[in-house]
């Protein structure tokens, strides 16, 4: 198991320091600022072996996070622990920076004894930890026996993410379809990979232990329906639903009910927390397309133009168009001229970036611009990076569309209608990339 | 106010004021002072001289302050054990407050103070804890035990703190159970052979059960744990399946590599056609390649067991290359391993797709990466045949670009092309050596003086192109040097007019310039060779080569099994045993698959089957002739009567006699017979060494090349006293079954070499395969019959042993004396049938089915024909 713990800001100073086996010395600090912070070259692989230690390391802005053994640990849980770890400080202080840590320390190392004991990570849901764990120190202890076996009810207990007693005056949810639509296309406009991962975000304000039930338009659920029905069009819905190729879960959801049934139930906890993510490749929208077009002019000239058509509803607007156009390293100089938005030529990122703020469906726009390059001696050719894009579309690019989220309290008494619901499609790009 | 401030106190005589501070009679001033002690902790400073002050501090309902001196108590105990027993009392009071958080706290704390004197005291707190009437003390009792007993293991057993926790493997409470687990597996660990996770249905139930209801990393523990189990057959392991499986769809990227982990190694035992083992099969592919839109380093982590799920079970992820395809802004770490799955999945159907990427790659930034992208299509070219020819002239074109670690790199891979696919892509010999000055790396020199040396025939400036990098042999690296020479004395053979002078400037470099043993003796041997046997060497030198395959890149099959087994740790990520890494005795017990119910000559079964199936099936051919001449067929079977007499006859496995291996002539005087036995469950090799030369032989060794079944010498050859003239010596070489494994044509196939103060010498052997049958072969009874039936009929094989007069009690004892076991007996029309079970050191069951018809000589005997052939008719 995770034999110790260090935070260290970029310079390679100990933050945190915190350690849990006897098989990990104090000198395991400095062999991993030694051998990986103030490696010459820098390390390649998120793990290193350093005599017989294991390290693995994640960092956030410039802070690192190293979690040491010497066992045959649990790779892929020691990060998803690190992960967490920043989750939960960040719920805590906010950013993960040298000073938010300093500010904390003390903090910090609660929460660690609280949930990494003996190298074995434990109830780490923040929802369970506030109620213990409070930066006000002895004030907010709990006072009462039944407050305390509350919470140790909860922090150990089935629904470890959600206390007892929650009361809102208002019962409101809010749900957040998020997709980043990934692409890589070839110059000839063949899609290489196309795939979406989609993110649904619930914000509930619910009072009680209110039990939800989640509907999308998942085509094995729609297909099972629609035998079931007699007078639905089979064209008609098939045509509304998509084929997901996968989807894992928040820790609430029931998996042997959705292994089962394929339903999607649940007890939610307070407040914001991702529901799911889904992964989707077939009938995608890809809301943009980019038509690149790049001749060299002899040695010393580059002639690009870019032309972007957008691929949705006229109605419907995409916003923070960026199209970022690599530039080979020896560029001397940049004409561009753009029909719509603005485009710069910016050295520092040997790229031409081209913005535009809102553009509707199925229009389309051009960029041209001339490259004047630095004769070179260098042999090798430009190595020609892909043109890559981003943008926001108020749609899901999967297509999934949510078809209900019920609300049953049975012991409060408010229904699932009094429930105000509120449901957001945003699609972004991910990798959206076209070579040239 | 804020803590950083803590950080920043640096001055002198800081020490003593923080002495001051910690005795100062206000709460608040006392509490500034830990914190600054803790501070001056993190940063490394010594403050351990402050022990008394902190402990002082303890006594307090500040539950923060609290915590804050048992911080410091855990990192300074060890170093003041005297003084860590003052905070005794306080820890035991703290056990029984009221206060369920405040005796978690203390049980918690305790068990991280290292110090032998106080574990004493902590048996009677933990006992209490270990049976609270609250689930968050009693989980963090059982992580305790755990702690405990890293600390004094005896203890923990003489206070039977484990069946405490054995119990709270049934805690209503899915946390305790999972901790409980937890701490139970990690115990068990340090002791190999306990029966601790005493692991059967029931407890598997239980655990199944709390898996739906207990935390993310509780179900990481519980599956880590259920993945040690055994299922007793396959319908059980189906069951487990069936309820793992919604696991795959946890958010928690280790929750579902230890799902994949326990589906991968029970599905090993589900007979494959069932239609559940093709359900299970596609179920795995998406969950495997969601890992790869998590976090880049769970991505990574991914990647490594991807890459051996692949070599397992190229099924599951054949039709998802696309996923693979790297991204421009994936981390380097995740462009390498993305590379190395393409190539593994590389087929007919995608290699057009595969070899267009690998381009794009060969023109990125990063140089390691352009490296193996190269690389890489070489590996296409070699594992898909038939794309061959445009992966070399897609070579070629990188060549054109004239990058040099580009060309370089293509030149290494194109020798490789050309050892798989001979005579067949020459013609682009040319463009290659157009190339050779701008070469500086010693592999890339040395592959391109290998493919000079061996097409000098076809090369016309050949000596030219030679001679040219023998001007500065002693400035090349060793490789480049022993290629040089190689390739010189090739040409030389090919061409020995021209270039005799050559060839001796080579072997004089070689053999007197030069400091490198290696290089020194392989000249000597060609200077002896060119000037006593011309003919001899040229069939020697430009002897043909084995051909090269894809298989050279996979991972042993018996390690690959192992790190299945460890799926999601360490090892997956490493491509290494834990033995390789981890210290003590944690990790040194060797996991394994288990073995499908039954592996009968079917082509290919898994892993551990492979080269069984594949053996047997093969075998008939090759199998009498290697039983060292056993009378198989007429002649011979006097003998056997004569020693197969009288029922009752010992048991003991049947033992071969002794046949020359190795010819004196062959061997510089020295002949070696022998024979293998099974004696006791240890094998054995027995040999006769035969001194037939004029002089004394001393320093006797030997060692085997990797074998199908991984013997290898148990420990060195005890020759004691030198062999004179004319003296033979019986020696007995135990041997053990963990050598690296290969397959071997025919499967029992042994290469040996033994060597004394004269020479090393080699030959090959064979042995029996009922060597290999283990001691408790025995099926289990009441499930042969329904296994039997479930065995395809196209994986039997039938035949007959003729001229057996035994009836059938004295054939199934003699059989049990070599390890074949009767398990069931009927009596039909007159027929004996005897249904009898073998199992291999490697865990493969056969099953057998024999028919003796009283009165006829002529045995039936349904599938291990060649087995059973070689031991009744030589018993």
């Amino acid at each position: 198991m995770i034999g110790g713990l260090f935070i260290y800001n970029h310079k390679g100073e100990v933050l945190i320091s915190r350690v849990y086996r006897d098989d990990i010395g104090r000198n395991a600090v400095d062999a991993f600022r030694v051998n990986v912070i103030h490696a010459r070259q820098q390390v390649r692989s998120p793990v290193t072996n350093i005599a017989r230690t294991s390290f693995f390391h994640i960092k956030r802005s410039n802070i690192w996070l190293a979690a040491v053994t010497k066992q045959n640990v649990n790779a892929a849980m020691v990060f998803e622990f690190l992960y967490k770890m920043c989750d939960v400080m960040s719920a805590y202080f906010g950013k993960i920076s040298e000073e938010n840590i300093k500010n904390n320390f003390v903090l910090i190392y609660e929460l660690l004894d609280e949930i990494l004991d003996f190298g074995y990570p434990q109830n780490s849901e923040t929802g369970a930890l506030k109620t213990f764990i409070t930066q006000q120190g002895i004030k907010g202890q709990p006072q009462t026996k039944e407050e305390q076996s509350q919470i140790t009810s909860q922090v150990t207990g089935q629904i470890g993410w959600r206390r007892e007693g929650i009361k809102y005056r208002r019962n409101e949810l809010f749900l957040d379809v998020l997709e980043s639509v990934n692409l890589l296309m070839s110059p000839q406009g063949q899609v290489l990979s196309a795939h979406v991962s989609g993110r649904v975000v619930m914000k509930s304000y619910l009072s009680g232990m209110p039990e939800c039930k989640f509907g999308m338009n998942d085509k094995i659920v729609i297909d099972k329906q629609g035998k079931g029905g007699t007078t639905d069009d089979p064209g008609k819905s098939g045509k509304q639903s998509i084929a997901i190729d996968d989807c894992t879960f928040h820790q609430c959801v029931r998996l042997s009910k959705f292994d089962s049934e394929r339903s999607i139930s649940f007890i939610p906890p307070d407040g914001e927390y991702e529901l799911m993510r889904y992964r989707t490749t077939k009938d995608i929208i890809l809301p943009f397309r980019v038509i690149p077009l790049v001749r060299e002019v002899g040695r010393t000239k580059l002639e690009v133009k870019v032309v972007i058509k957008s691929n949705f509803k006229p109605s419907l607007l995409a916003q923070k168009i960026e199209v970022r156009i690599p530039t080979p390293l020896n560029t001397s100089g940049v004409q561009v001229i753009c029909m719509k938005g603005k485009a710069k030529y910016k050295a520092s990122e040997n790229a031409i970036v081209w913005k535009i703020k809102r553009m509707a469906g199925m229009k389309e726009s051009q960029i041209s611009a001339e490259i004047e390059l630095l004769p070179t001696n260098d042999k090798k050719k430009w190595a020609r990076p892909p043109i890559s894009m981003n943008f926001e579309v108020p749609f899901a690019p999967s297509g999934l569309k949510v078809r209900y989220l019920k609300v049953f309290e049975s012991k409060l008494n408010y229904s699932d209608h009094d429930v105000i619901k509120w449901v957001r499609y945003i699609g972004r790009s991910g990798i959206y990339e076209t070579r040239c | 106010m804020t803590d950083s401030k803590y950080f920043t106190t640096t001055k002198k005589g800081e020490i003593f004021e923080l002495k001051a501070e910690l005795n100062s009679d206000k709460k608040e001033k006392k509490k500034e002072a830990v914190k600054k002690v803790i501070a001056s902790m993190t940063v490394g400073k010594d403050v351990s001289a402050l022990f008394p002050d902190v402990v002082n501090c303890m006594q307090t309902d500040n539950l923060e302050l609290k915590k804050l001196v048992y911080l410091y108590l855990m990192n300074y105990a060890k170093s003041q054990p005297d003084m860590a027993i003052m905070a005794v009392n306080t820890f035991v009071k703290d056990c029984e407050d009221p206060n369920p958080l405040i005796r978690a706290l203390a049980v918690r704390t305790m068990g991280c103070i290292r110090v032998d004197k106080i574990t004493e005291y902590l048996c009677e707190p933990l006992r209490k804890c270990l049976k609270d009437e609250d689930p968050y003390v009693r989980k963090t009792a059982a992580v305790c035990v755990a702690k405990l007993h890293d600390i004094n293991a005896q203890l923990v057993e003489d206070q039977g703190f484990l069946d405490t926790l054995k119990d709270l493997i049934s805690d209503s409470n899915p946390m305790v159970v999972a901790n409980a687990v937890a701490a139970l597996s990690e115990i068990a660990e340090s002791h190999p052979n306990s029966n601790l996770l005493d692991l059967n249905p029931q407890t598997i139930n239980k655990l199944l059960t709390a898996l739906n209801e207990c935390t993310e990393w509780g179900q990481i523990f519980i599956l880590d744990c259920l993945a040690n189990y055994m299922p007793c057959d396959d319908r059980e392991s189906q069951s487990i399946c069936e309820r793992v499986t919604p696991r795959l769809s946890h958010a928690n990227s280790a929750v579902v590599l230890s799902a994949v982990k326990v589906l991968m190694k029970f599905m090993e035992m589900l007979p494959k056609d069932l239609d559940y083992y093709g359900t299970l099969l596609k179920k795995l592919a998406p969950p495997l390649v969601t890992l790869l839109s998590a976090e880049a380093e769970l991505q990574y982590v991914a990647l490594r067991n991807i890459n051996l799920i692949v070599q397992k079970r190229p099924e599951i992820l054949k039709h998802e290359m696309k996923v693979f395809f790297v991204k421009y802004n994936d981390p380097i770490y995740v462009k390498l391993e993305k590379l190395d799955i393409m190539i593994r999945l590389a087929s007919q159907a995608n290699i057009a797709q595969v070899l267009a990427e690998l381009k794009e790659y060969a023109t990125e930034v990063d140089v390691d990466f352009v490296r193996k992208a190269v690389r890489a299509i070489g590996r296409c070219a070699i594992k898909v045949e038939q794309s061959a020819e445009r992966c070399v002239s897609t070579l070629l074109d990188l060549i054109q670009t004239k990058v040099n670690y580009v060309v370089q790199e293509a030149i290494v891979v194109i020798k490789d092309i050309f050892r798989k696919y001979p005579n067949k892509y020459e013609s682009v010999i040319a463009t290659l050596c157009e190339n050779l000055d701008s070469l500086d790396e010693p592999e890339a020199r040395a592959a391109m003086i290998w493919i000079v040396g061996e097409y000098a025939e076809r090369i016309d400036n050949a000596d030219e192109l030679l001679e040219s990098f023998l001007e500065g042999f002693h400035d090349e690296s060793a490789q480049v040097q022993l290629q040089l020479l190689t390739a010189i004395v090739k040409l030389f053979l090919k061409k020995p007019t021209e270039t005799q002078e050559l060839v001796q400037q080579v072997l004089s470099l070689a053999t007197q310039d030069s400091d490198n043993p290696d290089l020194r003796d392989r000249g000597y041997i060609y200077w002896r060779l060119l000037s006593t046997d011309p003919v001899a060497a040229k069939e020697v030198v430009l002897a043909e080569k084995p051909l090269i395959s894809e298989e050279t890149d996979l991972i042993e099959p018996t390690l690959l099994e192992e790190l299945i087994c460890h799926i999601g740790t360490l090892a997956s990520v490493y491509h290494k045993p834990p033995s390789a890494f981890v210290e003590g005795s944690r990790g040194v017990q060797h996991k394994r698959l288990p073995a499908r119910a039954v592996i009968t000559l079917v082509k290919r079964t898994g892993l551990s089957g492979s080269n069984m199936g594949a053996g047997l099936g093969v075998a008939p051919a090759a199998m009498p002739a290697s039983l060292g001449g056993a009378p198989a067929v007429g002649g011979g079977l006097g003998d056997l009567f004569d020693l197969g007499g009288g029922v009752g006859m010992p048991t003991g496995s049947y033992v071969a006699p002794k046949t020359v291996w190795l010819l004196a002539i062959k061997a510089k005087g020295l002949e070696i017979s022998g024979t293998f036995a099974r004696r006791g469950g240890i094998i054995q090799m027995d040999l006769s060494l035969t001194n037939k030369a004029m002089s004394v032989m001393t320093d006797f060794a030997v060692q085997f090349n990797r074998n199908s079944f991984g013997l290898a010498p148990a420990g060195p050859m005890q020759v004691l006293t030198p062999l004179s003239p004319n003296q033979t010596i019986d020696v007995s070489l135990p041997l053990s079954m963990s050598g690296p494994v290969m397959k071997m044509e025919p499967l029992n196939n042994l290469q040996v070499a033994v060597k004394n103060n004269i020479d090393v010498f080699y030959f090959s052997c064979q042995y029996p395969l009922s060597l290999l049958f283990v001691e408790d072969g025995r099926f289990y009874r009441q499930v042969f019959l329904a296994t039997w039936k479930d065995i395809p009929n196209d994986s039997e094989a039938q035949f007959q042993i003729k001229d057996i007069h035994l009836n059938s009690d004295v054939a199934s004892n003699k059989l049990q004396g070599s390890n074949i076991f009767t398990i069931a007996k009927r009596t039909v029309e007159g027929q004996d049938m005897l249904y009898q079970s073998i199992k291999l050191t490697n865990g493969i069951w056969v099953l057998a089915e024999m028919r003796i018809q009283t009165g006829n000589p002529n045995y039936t005997c349904t599938v291990p024909r060649i087995v059973y052939a070689s031991l009744l008719h030589s018993q």
